[in-house]
């Protein structure tokens, strides 16, 4: 991987991501999915605290980052990054399907939009898009 | 073909659980996140979704009880239990809930209330027989890979 990848990332070989997702189920397996592909990781519950764990410095170059979470909405939180000026490669992983509903989160700043549930092919489509393979 | 009487009769149960519809291709995908390193890892998914889906299954039984339904409220606790069962391959759950979701938006209450009925008998069934699954997998110790459905 790149020291500084394409969409920022902090200087290290290894690929770092962020999973931001209410659910419980949701977290464990994007996790296990991001190890098996030694990527290390963290996950967050909402929004907020993804953006709250940008302002204390940290970044990553992947964020997959559910929809429909409490507190603040995966639509707001990806705006919010992106105002921030983090220009992490951000991958929306949502249930909903509604073109409409789509749209939006796309045009709140992601890179990529993958249906739920996330699959490893799923998300080596996305690794891909950061390498500037896809 | 196996020839451990134990891993066979694990196969079998396996099959029979897809060959139903209580599982779908997605159960598959979370086999294949399992290795040596985290063996039990189907079995962690699955405790922490029947753990998690206790708490939106007593949600949506205090919101059944209460008149006027709060048809957005219940719609929002369907759709987290949807998203969990369908990251575990629950597909006979599943269809419960899209169904459920489906009386929702219609205002239906009374749909709503028979089909969460019917959305638990499938839950306490997938429960009871992935509990006899786990059971037996470990009883019959580490299978080789994971391998999709004829």
């Amino acid at each position: 991987m790149a020291a500084q990848g394409r969409h920022g990332g902090r200087k290290s070989n290894k690929m770092t991501a962020l999973v931001v997702d209410d659910n419980i189920v949701n977290r464990a397996i994007h996790l296990r999915l991001l190890d098996n592909l030694s990527i290390e990781n963290e996950a967050v519950g909402n929004g907020k605290e993804a953006v709250d764990i940008h302002c204390s410095g940290k970044t990553f170059d992947l964020i997959l980052m559910d929809m429909d979470m409490p507190i603040m909405n995966g639509i707001e939180a990806t705006r919010k990054l992106r105002e921030m000026g983090i220009r992490s490669m951000i991958a929306g992983v949502s249930t909903r399907s509604m073109e409409q509903d789509v749209r939006e989160f796309i045009e709140a700043g992601l890179d990529d939009y993958q249906e739920k549930p996330l699959t490893m092919s799923k998300l080596i489509s996305i690794i891909h898009k950061i390498n500037g393979n896809g | 073909m196996e020839r451990n009487p134990l891993r066979r009769q694990l196969q079998i149960m396996r099959k029979s659980l897809f060959d139903q519809g209580y599982l779908d291709e997605q159960f598959v995908q979370l086999e294949e996140l399992q290795d040596d390193s985290n063996p039990n890892f189907v079995e962690e998914v699955v405790t922490l979704y029947y753990r998690d889906s206790a708490r939106l299954i007593l949600n949506l039984e205090q919101a059944l009880e209460r008149k006027p339904y709060n048809f957005n409220k219940l719609d929002a606790y369907m759709h987290q239990f949807k998203g969990s069962s369908s990251s575990i391959g629950a597909k006979k759950v599943k269809a419960e809930s899209t169904l459920f979701r489906e009386y929702c938006k219609s205002g239906n209450g009374e749909g709503c209330m028979r089909c969460f009925q019917q959305l638990k008998k499938e839950y306490a069934t997938l429960r009871k027989k992935l509990e006899a699954y786990f059971q037996l997998a470990r009883q019959a110790g580490p299978m080789e890979t994971a391998c999709r459905p004829k």
